[in-house]
């Protein structure tokens, strides 16, 4: 095989290879995404995160989760956890829903310490976990200095 | 002066997704910010808010400093009856608060 021929198709086997992995995401030695998971595979998929790609000031970014789920008593989502990898708090917040919860989405506002990949792990009824990852760049990080 | 502000729409139909939006006035005091004097500010943050609709648990937020200054929280409530949707939220410093008796007109 040519090179270029080889490199070409490296590259385009690159980004399928990762699609649908479990624990493409997330990292399974990390503790503290083993405290939501209890070591069981994070599956990509299901879950959307929405933030800004470039945000001017890190102290507040608008975010939404939004998990595709029925929301029924036989199949819903129970919890979804926002973990920083730049923040001196990862674990930035937990949300667990109940049966009146209309649809698995919210919207708030998260803190962030500079440019870094944000994670949304949602846990479901049937004990399966469903993760996405952004990549954002923050302008001006939430003032952590010293 | 009031520490938090619910919306909700007026009135739903029954078995509507209800947009529900709350806001509340806290620092979120991160832990590692400092005053103009230099010195360190201690940490401040809900940590967590539980709301429910007709006294069953809708959403609970187990939060950090991680959350920004005055949290905001969007959410959909599936209203089936004419009920209270109760706010009940607490900090670092053990202060709670609360913001309720707010009726879900179905």
């Amino acid at each position: 095989m040519k090179r270029r021929r080889f490199i070409e198709m490296s590259l385009l086997a690159l980004p399928l290879s990762a699609r649908g992995q479990a624990n493409a995401h997330v990292s399974t030695i990390d503790p503290l995404v083993r405290s939501f998971t209890n070591g069981r595979d994070v599956l990509p998929g299901k879950v959307t995160l929405v933030l800004p790609k470039i945000a001017d000031n890190g102290n507040s970014v608008p975010v939404t989760v939004k998990v595709d789920s029925p929301m029924s008593a036989a199949d819903h989502v129970r919890s979804v956890h926002l973990i920083s990898e730049k923040n001196p708090v990862r674990d930035m917040a937990s949300f667990y829903f109940g049966p009146h919860l209309a649809r698995a989405e919210f919207t708030t506002r998260l803190r962030l310490n500079g440019s870094q990949r944000v994670v949304a792990i949602a846990g479901l009824s049937d004990g399966s976990f469903w993760s996405d990852v952004v990549q954002i760049e923050v302008r001006e990080a939430a003032c952590t200095e010293d | 002066m009031s520490l938090a502000r619910i919306q909700l729409p007026d009135q739903a139909a029954r078995g509507e997704a209800v947009e529900v939006r709350i806001s509340i006035r806290h620092p979120m005091e991160t832990g590692f910010r400092r005053d103009e004097g230099g010195v360190r500010q201690r940490r401040n943050a809900i940590v967590a808010l539980v709301c429910r609709y007709r006294g069953t648990e809708v959403f609970r937020a187990i939060t950090s400093p991680g959350i920004a200054a005055n949290p905001t929280l969007r959410f959909y409530l599936r209203a089936d009856r004419t009920g209270d949707l109760d706010f009940w939220w607490i900090d670092d410093d053990n202060i709670a608060g609360t913001a309720s008796a707010v009726r879900v007109v179905v």
